[in-house]
């Protein structure tokens, strides 16, 4: 039976440096249809794709096209096998015009000048946005353009590869309404070519509406694969979440304390919209949500980094102003980033320099000579308390693993003794024992009577560890939990805004 | 220690490259110092030593500013001309029986600090690239210090004033003392006070300095000013020693103060580097253009030489970095 498929992705695995990102996964895709590729973040839907676009070279498994086995060389090697794919993060280059960002690295020339033909570049783009029923000028800059009108490029330009297959992961998460109409007559389109489109999204309304099929992915593996009208959005969570062994959390219930936090009605231009909540001491708030959902975004506000648009925020009942982090810093507000890369660590310092950052003056005189010998005893028992693995305290951050460098910024955090302390995905890329040692960290804090506030994409780590759950979509709160009410099932739905 | 006598040959050499890593330029410096003790009978003499030191110290106190400001991610381009101004407008108020001769020099200071505090706050409060602030910096104070002194250099220096950069301490002079204490000052701001943690931090990383608190801003400000001040204690010396407050002093200064940093190990992108890594850097470029004199090169092809030894000098650095 040589071929029903399209694309046949068969038994593909792949580890990386501790963790296995696919196990066995298969994925089967035919012509002429939408196929829905589902599963929660971490799930294995991008490691997938990137195995398709030839990103990652798979450590075993099979891909075939139309029935043929093929080897995927790099970006430009799937371009040539016909696939091609609309990234979730947008990469257009902002200086260049509309028909310059598409036809990048492929420019038609004069003759073999290597003169680009504009003109020539400027018609093909108008052609193919009339093909697409786009309004767009090939020649405007993509800086003037919206972050919607990007993405309708980066749409227009996987298109204009002409391949078989192409992939849309999150294609919608950037754009409104009007132009969510607009893409599904593209897929309409090029459904009714016989290209095959697949489709990744967390929005349920619009799988239904647009996906043929859908498979679901969970932790790595390949769970099921079904028609769409076989299923419905229940069946299609609890297949997601799955029932799962229970990881050992060491949550510990600890009596709650007065409200140290409270936020009232805050928002933040459209990522936060007029979120409310309070927050006790000794309590573990978890936020859950998809991507994108605007919980960074709420911490960011709460700590300074961007300036709120409305709301109130109160500490210890009196109302304050943060305008920066100094003022966050100066309320006892400690915030562990997302990420430790860009907002936590300085790299290139050792790890006694990242860790007295923040309470450098502590350990200065007057004049603001730093009284060595004190810092290095502080900074050691910082090293002891949260075990990090380090040669010496000299060691440059640089060079510790994903773990221990997650444990330097808690432990800088930690030594400015804060009040409330937020966490924002704490856990992200870090090994199992390192993950276990943060989430002992965090009891202990609590027991302590420090309020702290934890994100997490992962929803047994939500569930495990936190007293209460918000649950964020497009901004708002959609769902609030308390530890009795927890329930996989329910938080999904809220964090997909199908409530 | 042990891993590598465990390892045998292969970690004798791990050991070769990581001492290379972490001394390269020290040895740099030896070989060379070395090369030209043997090579001329005249170099290695007290008096030419101090020649050498002399000849150092000028580049090198303005070098030291330029190692705060690069730590930080940064670069000062107007610092020649700001030797330039701080030259005249300390000469035009040193000449004998005017002033006190601690006027000029706190005039020259006080200029310097000045320029350089601009500088800071633009580049801080503007948010603007420090090359485009600096570069724009620089001709204005040059033009200044032209406008200043009508193009004519301001003569007729008072004999206290001479002796600043003319002088001798013990036999040595006196700019050597200057330059040494001005290298223990930017050592001490840098490697002891919660100052220089700062300039590092926001070289490292300035998005996470922010997150932690740091006011950035005022470390900018802080480090230009210096950068400034310190300029402007090179034009007092300088302008002293030729007995001459002139507005053409000082060109390309800047440029010799950067390499002086960069071949000392601090890296332009900020967030590493070392006071004593630019002093060795600046050993090296006056001890090569005295042995270069030394050994009859002409001044035209002596810019050459020292063209390549600062690239070389960042290479072995890249090198020697990557192969650790």
């Amino acid at each position: 039976m040589a071929s029903d498929w399209l694309l046949e992705m068969v038994g593909i695995s792949k580890s990386f440096p501790g963790v296995r990102a696919l196990d066995d996964v298969c994925l089967r895709v035919r012509a002429g249809s939408v196929h829905a590729l589902i599963g929660e973040n971490g799930a294995g839907k991008s490691t997938l794709m990137k195995v398709l676009n030839g990103m990652y070279r798979p450590d075993a498994g099979e891909i075939r096209l139309r029935g043929e086995p093929v080897q995927i060389n790099g970006l430009k090697g799937a371009l040539d096998l016909g696939i091609s794919m609309i990234y979730q993060e947008l990469n257009p280059i902002p200086a260049m015009t509309v028909a310059e960002n598409i036809f990048i690295g492929r420019e038609p020339v004069y003759g073999r000048s290597g003169v680009v033909n504009r003109r020539r570049m400027n018609a093909d783009a108008r052609r193919l946005f009339q093909t697409l029923g786009l309004e767009m000028n090939p020649s405007a800059r993509l800086s003037s353009l919206s972050v919607a009108e990007m993405q309708m490029v980066e749409i227009a330009k996987a298109i204009s590869f002409d391949s078989e297959i192409i992939v849309m992961d999150e294609p919608t998460s950037a754009i409104t309404d009007r132009e969510v109409e607009k893409l599904f007559e593209i897929i309409h389109t090029l459904k009714a070519a016989n290209k095959a489109v697949i489709y990744i999204s967390h929005k349920m309304n619009e799988l239904f509406r647009i996906a043929d099929e859908m498979t679901v992915m969970r932790d790595g593996r390949y769970i099921d694969t079904q028609p769409t009208d076989k299923l419905t959005p229940q069946s299609l969570i609890a297949m997601m979440v799955g029932r799962r062994i229970d990881e050992m959390f060491p949550k510990e219930d600890v009596p709650l304390g007065e409200v140290v936090l409270s936020v009232d009605g805050l928002s933040q231009d459209s990522r936060v919209r007029n979120v409310s909540f309070e927050l006790r001491r000794g309590e573990i708030l978890g936020i859950a949500g998809l991507m994108g959902a605007g919980r960074t975004e709420l911490v960011e506000t709460i700590f300074g980094i961007r300036k709120p648009s409305a709301g109130r925020i109160r500490i210890g009942g009196r109302p304050v102003a943060i305008a920066s982090p100094r003022d966050a810093i100066r309320h006892r507000i400690a915030l562990v980033s997302e990420d430790r890369k860009l907002m936590g660590l300085n790299l290139r310092a050792s790890v006694k320099d990242n860790v007295s950052l923040v309470n450098l003056a502590r350990y200065c005189n007057l004049g603001g000579v730093i009284r060595a010998r004190q810092e290095v005893d502080v900074v050691r028992r910082q090293i002891d308390r949260f075990k990090i693995k380090v040669s010496s305290y000299r060691q440059i951050v640089d060079t510790l693993s994903g773990g221990n460098q997650q444990k330097v910024v808690i432990a800088k955090w930690i030594l400015a003794d804060p009040e409330i302390i937020i966490l924002d995905e704490p856990t992200r890329g870090i090994d199992v024992g390192a993950k276990s040692e943060i989430h002992k960290i965090m009891v202990a804090l609590a027991r302590e009577g420090k309020a702290i506030i934890m994100i997490s994409s992962e929803l047994p780590e939500v569930l495990g560890m936190s007293d209460r759950i918000l649950v964020m979509h497009g901004g708002e709160v959609t769902g609030e939990y308390a530890r009795a009410d927890f329930s996989q099932e329910a938080v999904m739905a809220s964090a997909t805004g199908s409530h | 220690m042990s891993m590598a006598s465990l390892a045998g040959a292969d970690g004798y050499g791990t050991k070769v490259k990581q001492i290379a890593a972490r001394y390269g330029i020290y040895i740099a410096f030896a070989v060379m110092f070395v090369f030209l003790s043997l090579w001329s009978p005249w170099f290695l003499t007290f008096d030419n030593i101090l020649n050498i030191l002399r000849q150092c110290s000028i580049n090198g106190i303005i070098a030291v500013g330029a190692t705060l400001v690069i730590i930080t991610g940064g670069i000062d381009l107007s610092v020649g001309a700001i030797v330039a101004l701080a030259a005249v407008s300390a000469s035009s108020v040193a000449h004998p029986d005017s002033y006190p001769v601690i006027v000029p020099i706190l005039v020259g200071l006080a200029v310097g600090a000045l320029c350089g505090g601009v500088n800071g706050f633009i580049i801080a409060k503007g948010r603007i690239a420090p090359f485009i602030v600096t570069l724009g910096m620089m001709t204005i104070v040059r033009g200044a210090s032209l406008v200043m002194s009508d193009g004519r250099p301001v003569i007729n220096l008072s004999d206290e004033y001479n002796t600043i950069g003319g002088g001798y301490l013990w036999g040595v002079p006196l700019p050597v003392f200057l330059f040494i204490a001005v290298v223990l000052i930017g050592a001490f701001l840098l490697h002891f006070c919660k100052f220089g943690r700062h300039v590092y931090a926001v070289g490292g990383n300035e998005l996470a300095a922010t997150v932690s608190g740091l006011n950035v801003g005022r470390v900018k400000l802080g480090v230009y000013t210096l950068a400034g001040l310190f300029a402007g204690f090179a034009g007092i010396i300088l302008s002293s020693r030729v007995m001459t407050g002139s507005p053409a002093a000082g060109a390309g200064y800047e440029l010799d103060a950067i390499a002086a940093v960069v071949i000392g190990g601090t890296s332009l992108a900020g967030g590493t580097g070392a006071i004593l890594g630019t002093v060795i850097g600046t050993l090296i470029i006056g001890t090569m253009n005295n042995g270069l004199d030394l050994l009859n090169v002409s001044s035209y092809f002596q810019q050459i030489v020292k063209g390549i030894i600062i690239i070389s000098a960042v290479l072995l650095d890249q090198y020697t970095k990557n192969s650790r």
